[in-house]
């Protein structure tokens, strides 16, 4: 009974705003709310009545919220110079979709890129933009792979941040570093939006820093609100998002080499990057290529009995103390029942 | 609108707002395929025929102005098939919104950047088209970088789209071993920046994700791979590795120098204890938490169990006393005979 009701509403409703689309697209000339009551159905209402008239301009501030909210473009102006009220029309050329030639394996590719949006984020977004692109013409090959699928996935921020970055508006939010206990307000002036190594951040002006700063969307606690007017700043130009996020993009030297004793069969992990393994009778000789000595030395320390390194003595020692201390730390909780 | 909603009428304005787009991207679709069976359409929009008629007759009584028989929208009925045969004007879609080309755009460039992928350079044009077309609305700036061992990630693209079983060489962490398995693959996927496999597991008898980078060899079998049907790929909505409650649970006090471990690994508590915090996550295996713990160094206290101190604490204990010995003769190259 509910459902059916609101169903009705919904359909004389989408009824008329289908009517309003069309009839606004159809006219060169501003049509004022007087004009447009007069000819789409769905808004007669009786002028004299100041009642009906005031329900009949509210429902038609709905309309056309939701219209723009859909991304119809509706242009205000007047039909010549004598008119005081505003009129509306659609420009044919701002609503369509441009043509957009794909060929087969393209329009295959944007296909399987509107579903990697896992359920969340822009995934609505990315299959209404498909179905556009198929009320185009363009078909889309449901079966077709690229044999391999990365899963998109986006933090919450990541649509406030990216609305404020292409808007140029300022934007605060509450920001956790994992080593401080309480967030921080912080306000931004963000540039863009960065994935590096399947994690997002932002880049931008930070205005309390007064610097350039990066920050991780997963570390924004709340909500992300934007502040101030649109255009606000200019992002400086030829700015390298990514370069300001990927600090350690090249690959790592490891010119050092350590020697280890191994239990036979134990520490695989270790044995992966070995560059040398030679098999003993009690223990396996294995060299390892290293870049620091601390490092390696943490790493080492997680192996325990199975490894034991000779040489150089500076991991030597660096474990060695590393368990002395991990030994005397779990002392007192050993002995417990 | 001012003041609060009620949700049943928030629901309903959004249901009408997406019967609306629908309906403007309708016409265009059936007028771009004339003489479409109603299924297949309703199959391609992903509306039920109930729903994709009921908007045809919606569509039926809109039109331009005059909304006399020549003003309406038309159409021809022949069997289950339609063809639109007058458009009242709206013969192309709606243009992007801001959303829908930064989720295609997004969605691309992640493709195009990901290691391994096939048709790379397909992937490029369309990037290349769809920015195009939408213009301004993808100013703002969205790069993404997935580095990655694309050689490999390719091998094993190549290897999962043979269709044969594979013999593969994989390092397991939780348990610090290498084994060799026969898998029945399913696919390759990308998530949180990391290449995985996923597959049957002959030797598991369940589907696994294998890392890329923890595959040390592959090998193409000459029997075709056979996924049993009970197989389902994993739901990986929110990341590969999600602890289940049946796991044991580890509680450890950290210092300031660990606490990127609570990103790193989904944690059930991370509480302030002064200068220090302690943290609860789920471990697969004890030993890796043994392990794990040895590696973060002197500055982590298990909390518990207390099993898994005591073996923190004998592990440490072993190492301490295998130092004490002198090395085996030949093992050191550069012995000199006494060090300690």
């Amino acid at each position: 009974m509910w459902a059916a009701s609101v169903y009705g509403v919904s359909r004389s409703r989408t009824e008329r705003l289908v009517n309003l689309v069309i009839c606004l697209l159809s006219t060169r000339r501003f049509l004022t709310a007087a004009q447009i009551a007069a000819t789409v159905p769905g808004y007669e209402h009786d002028l004299d009545d100041a009642r009906e008239h005031e329900a009949f301009q509210r429902k038609f501030e709905r309309d056309k919220a939701e219209l723009r909210e859909l991304g119809v473009p509706l242009e205000t102006g007047t039909a010549s110079a004598f008119d005081t009220e505003p009129g509306y029309r659609i420009a044919r050329r701002e609503y369509a979709l441009p043509d957009i030639p794909l060929q087969p394996d393209e329009a295959a590719a944007v296909g399987i890129a509107a579903r990697l949006w896992q359920h969340a984020g822009l995934a609505a977004a990315a299959s209404s933009g498909l179905a556009k692109l198929r009320a185009a013409g363009v078909d889309v090959d449901p079966q077709a792979t690229l044999g391999l699928e990365p899963m998109v996935t986006v933090d919450p921020a990541f649509a406030p941040l990216t609305a404020a970055a292409r808007d140029r508006r300022e934007v605060r939010f509450d920001y956790r570093v994992p080593d401080r206990d309480a967030p921080a307000r912080r306000r931004l002036q963000p540039w863009g939006v960065v994935c590096w190594r399947g994690r997002w951040y932002v880049v931008g002006h930070d205005l309390d820093r007064d610097a350039t700063r990066c920050f991780r969307l997963s570390r924004v606690v709340g909500v992300v609100r934007a502040a101030g007017e649109p255009n606000a700043y200019q992002p400086p130009t030829d700015v390298d998002l990514i370069s300001h996020v990927a600090r350690w993009s090249g690959p790592i030297e490891r010119p050092g080499r350590a020697t280890v004793l191994v239990t036979p069969g134990r520490a695989a992990g270790l044995r992966r990057w070995a560059v040398e393994v030679t098999a003993g009778p009690e223990a396996d000789r294995v060299v390892l290529p290293y870049g620091d000595a601390c490092w390696l030395a943490g790493h080492l320390v997680g192996y325990g009995p199975d490894v034991r390194v000779i040489d150089p003595p500076e991991v030597r020692e660096a474990v060695i103390q590393r368990l002395k201390e991990i030994a005397a730390g779990h002392d007192a909780l050993a002995v417990l029942p | 609108m001012s003041g609060p909603t009620r949700p049943a009428a928030r629901a309903g304005s959004r249901a009408s707002a997406d019967r609306l787009a629908r309906l403007l991207n309708l016409v265009p679709y059936l007028l771009a395929r004339p003489g479409i069976e109603i299924a297949e359409a309703a199959g391609d929009l992903g509306v039920t025929e109930r729903q994709l008629r009921e908007d045809l007759e919606l569509l039926w009584v809109c039109g331009l102005p005059g909304y006399g028989p020549g003003d309406l929208i038309d159409m021809a009925f022949d069997g289950d098939r339609v063809t639109i045969t007058y458009d009242a004007g709206i013969d192309r879609p709606l243009r992007l919104t801001p959303d829908e080309a930064l989720a295609l755009v997004v969605a691309l460039r992640m493709l195009a950047e990901t290691p391994g992928v096939a048709n790379r350079e397909a992937v490029e044009r369309a990037l290349a088209k769809i920015e195009d077309a939408a213009g301004d609305l993808v100013a703002a700036p969205v790069e993404v970088r997935l580095p990655g061992d694309t050689g490999r990630v390719e091998q094993l693209r190549a290897a999962v789209q043979s269709g044969r079983a594979l013999r593969i060489t994989y390092y397991t962490a939780t348990r610090d071993e290498t084994t060799e398995r026969v898998v029945d693959p399913l696919r390759v996927l990308m998530t949180g920046g990391v290449t995985y496999v996923e597959a049957w597991c002959r030797r598991a008898e369940a589907v696994r994700l294998f890392r890329a980078d923890r595959i040390d060899a592959v090998t193409e079998l000459a029997e075709p791979a056979v996924v049993p049907p009970q197989a389902r790929p994993h739901d990986l909505r929110d990341g590969a590795f999600r602890p289940s409650p049946d796991l044991p649970l580890i509680t450890l006090r950290i210092g300031r120098g660990q606490r990127w471990i609570t990103e790193y690994y989904p944690c059930e508590r991370v509480e302030s204890d002064g200068e220090r915090w302690v943290v609860s996550l789920r471990v697969t295996d004890l030993g890796w938490a043994r392990r794990f713990v040895l590696g973060l160094g002197p500055d982590v206290e298990v909390v518990a169990p207390a099993e898994l101190a005591g073996q923190v604490h004998e592990s440490a204990v072993a190492a301490l006393e295998a130092y004490a010995r002198p090395v085996p003769a030949g093992a050191d190259p550069a012995a000199t005979g006494d060090r300690q």
